[in-house]
């Protein structure tokens, strides 16, 4: 194995919780395998608590947070531990970070949990680059050059602060360069209720990103969250062209397999 | 030309056509592209003025200070407002309604028998349709701001609230001055265009009794109204006629002439990535006694068109922080893609999402704060600090829940307030609420949907209009995890 996590010389391990994300869970496990199977190739110890669902986003965003609410609260019992819950999506991750403890703010009990969940709540990438310390140190094995741009989803951007994150983490695996693409900042158009109650001004949102990508150059480009991937994704398919996205744990363990062999 | 013979902005215009006109925008790739270009330049220009993220941050903090400083004591600086203004010689009006505003400007314009009013560029005036009324009582109101001209010779109406004619190409402009001005060439040399206008406006200023103006910021303490301009119309318009009637909303108070400051220096930065505009005009009362100019008479109305609501529930608050910068819809993706036209209301993107629920009730403007992916940008340069997608989010809540229904109660019903809720809806998120707050629930589902995935359907509404339908993937992740974790027990592995 030539990844290193800087362990900081600490002997015991790690352990993490992983929530997945209902997107990730029904739409996209392979993103999910490929976090967990990322992770404990880094001796970490992931604790996947099989009750987990949703984070409660989707209603919450709609205009019914009552529903958000209960939703959320089933998931409050599930992290009792104080290890950090590890959330592949910067959207969910938001959602649990900063939008939880507003939901539960007229209730002391809930709310004391959310905050507590809240406050351990780490990015996938975040948590590579910046607890582990993760680097792919393999010189040539690594895989064949790849250009690969980045799609930054929005909370990523603007509730995880992970843009640099991700920048980060392409930066540490060997033979990845990463190209940028126009309006790179700019969202791709999901939005969750957004993209069916306003169809065709999310998929006009969609359709530049992905001329701006194809433009780009890339092969392939990654993101870290399935939202985005599969509106991005379906759009592709439906347009009948071969790009595709995958979620930036999926590249890094393609990359270390590479490594690896 | 006479106030009949100015075509009329179609008045019937209204946010319950937002699908139906931001089709068509979408279809219009001259306009999409148009309007791609101008909000990449202003956002580039911005940026360039605003080169510091944690600079930018410390002004927009002292902006958002200031702003809800002055809306905790509202009305009583309002009420210092006017009795400081009318010690100033200024007559104030209040106006609940638009109705009541245009009831007041023809009053005044009766009085004096003016048949032609100067206005320089104004939001407000739009929110009361003051031209249309005018002319409907036979006063010509002439817009004297050269984007505003456009639109008023075209009978078009303002598509950005501080480039109004931003959707019009010169060719455009010069085919317009071409029809309306007499003598005025085909040109299509801007300078020249900009001259062509000037010079016809140049005529209204001498001739007109009543100049009306908009209003940037009033301080209470002084009594002051500061007027923030590029072309110096404005300052024409307060100043050659006779009688100076100035409007605006409510809101826009400040405590003392200090405060000014910081706003000021967010203002031109956000708005068109100016350092500061050309003129900054500080109006403190009509001419004085041995004064050579100067209006004579002076006044003020303060609209308030359902601002008070927004003021009166606390989460909603903060919409009446704004300082009509523009900022949020240069930025917004949506806006950019369905220009302002489409949104059918005097405030157009992301300001106008949050605010138009306030004007003109939740029902008509139900469309307005979905019409976002919430994907923050408006936010994040609101030189004011307004956590526009948070009032997004609660907009969405308030149509979708009578009083009764809300986690969140409002003091007083909104306006509309659960006049978007469809049983439909409710029923399908009430399943989702149940589907995943049971675990033992979920998890059967989560088994079974991806052995039903053939049953998706092809056909999922909006959403296959321009993806591939969304399946289940083969098998779930717990799935997997359950059966990677239990292969782990398998020696050899
Ligand atoms: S909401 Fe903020 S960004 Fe938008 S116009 Fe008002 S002050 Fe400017």
């Amino acid at each position: 194995m030539s990844a290193s996590p800087h362990a900081a010389g600490s002997t015991e391990t790690r352990q993490v919780y992983l929530f997945a994300t209902c997107v990730i869970d029904l739409f996209a496990p392979q993103a999910g395998v490929d976090v967990v199977e990322v992770l404990e190739r880094l001796g970490v110890t992931v604790h996947f608590p099989a009750a987990q669902t949703c984070c409660g986003q989707p209603a919450y965003t709609t205009g019914f947070p009552e529903e958000a609410r209960k939703v959320a609260a089933a998931q409050l019992d599930l992290f009792p531990e104080p290890w950090p819950v590890i959330v592949p999506s910067g959207s969910c991750g938001g959602m649990l970070k900063q939008h939880w403890p507003r939901l539960f703010a007229d209730d002391p009990a809930r709310r004391v949990q959310a905050e507590s969940i809240a406050a351990r709540t780490v990015e996938f990438t975040d948590y590579l680059v910046n607890t582990l310390g993760f680097r792919l140190d393999a010189p040539a094995a690594s895989g064949a050059p790849l250009r690969v741009a980045l799609h930054t989803s929005c909370s990523a951007r603007r509730e995880m602060g992970t843009l640099g994150c991700g920048r980060a983490l392409l930066e540490r695996l060997p033979g990845v360069e990463r190209v940028e693409h126009g309006h790179e900042a700019e969202c791709c158009g999901f939005g969750g209720t957004f993209s069916v109650k306003h169809p065709e001004i999310s998929a006009a949102m969609a359709a530049d990103k992905l001329d701006a990508l194809t433009a780009s150059g890339c092969e392939s480009f990654v993101s870290a969250d399935c939202g985005c991937l599969l509106n991005l994704n379906l759009s592709l398919e439906k347009r009948g062209a071969a790009l595709r996205g995958q979620h930036i744990a999926s590249l890094v363990r393609a990359r270390m397999d590479g490594a690896a062999s | 030309m006479s106030a009949a013979s100015l075509p009329q902005a179609d008045a019937r215009v209204s946010p319950e056509d937002f699908k139906q006109r931001s089709h068509e925008s979408l279809h219009d790739a001259h306009l999409r592209q148009s309007f791609r270009g101008a909000m990449d330049f202003l956002v580039e220009r911005r940026a360039l003025q605003f080169p510091d993220l944690q600079a930018f941050n410390t002004l927009r903090k002292l902006g958002e200070n200031v702003r809800q400083h002055a809306l905790a004591q509202l009305p009583d600086l309002l009420e210092r407002l006017e009795a400081r203004l009318t010690e100033l010689g200024v007559a104030v009006h209040w106006a609940e309604t638009p109705a009541d505003a245009n009831r007041i400007f023809l009053d005044i314009a009766r009085r004096h028998a003016a048949t032609l009013m100067v206005k320089g560029k104004s939001m407000v005036s739009e929110e009361i349709g003051l031209n249309h009324e005018m002319a409907a009582h036979g006063v010509e109101c002439i817009e004297t701001d050269m984007g505003e001209y456009i639109l008023q010779l075209d009978g078009d109406r303002p598509s950005h609230i501080i480039m109004p004619a931003i959707h019009k190409t010169k060719e455009d402009v010069a085919a317009i001055f071409h029809e309306h001005i007499d003598g005025a060439p085909l040109s299509d040399d801007v300078n020249e265009l900009i001259a062509i206008g000037r010079r016809a406006l140049r005529e209204k200023f001498a001739s007109a009794k009543i100049g009306v103006s908009g209003v940037n910021f009033m301080v209470a303490e002084t009594g002051t109204l500061a007027l923030v301009e590029n072309e110096g119309n404005g300052r024409l318009c307060t100043s050659v006629p006779d009688v100076h009637v100035a409007i605006t909303g409510l809101e826009k108070v400040v405590d003392r002439l200090e405060h000014v400051l910081p706003l000021y220096a967010l203002l031109p930065k956000s708005a068109t990535g100016q350092a500061v505009t050309t003129y900054l005009n500080l109006i403190t009362g009509p001419r004085r006694a041995g004064e050579k100019d100067g209006p004579r008479e002076m006044h003020l109305i303060l609209l308030d068109n359902g601002r008070t609501q927004a003021y009166r529930e606390a989460r909603f608050r903060a919409t009446l922080q704004c300082i009509r910068c523009g900022a949020c819809m240069n930025h917004c993706p949506v806006y950019t893609r369905v220009g302002g036209l489409s949104y059918g209301t005097t405030y157009p993107g992301p300001i106008g999402a949050i605010i138009s629920p306030h004007l003109m009730g939740l029902q008509s403007t139900r469309d307005l704060p979905t019409a976002s992916s919430l994907c923050g940008a408006c936010g994040d340069v609101c030189p004011v600090g307004i956590p526009i997608p948070d009032m997004l989010m609660k907009l969405r809540e308030a149509g979708r829940h009578s009083v009764a229904e809300s986690i969140t109660p409002p003091a007083q019903a909104l306006v509309g307030q659960g006049s978007v809720r469809r049983a439909g809806e409710v029923l399908a998120w009430r399943a989702w609420r149940v589907l995943y707050s049971h675990a033992a629930l979920y998890r059967l589902f989560a088994w079974l949907a991806p052995r039903l995935r053939w049953l998706t359907p092809a056909w999922q509404g909006g959403w296959t209009a321009s993806r591939a339908a969304l399946k289940p993937a083969p098998r779930s992740l717990r799935e997997q995890l359950a059966r990677r974790r239990a292969g782990r027990t398998v020696p050899g592995r």
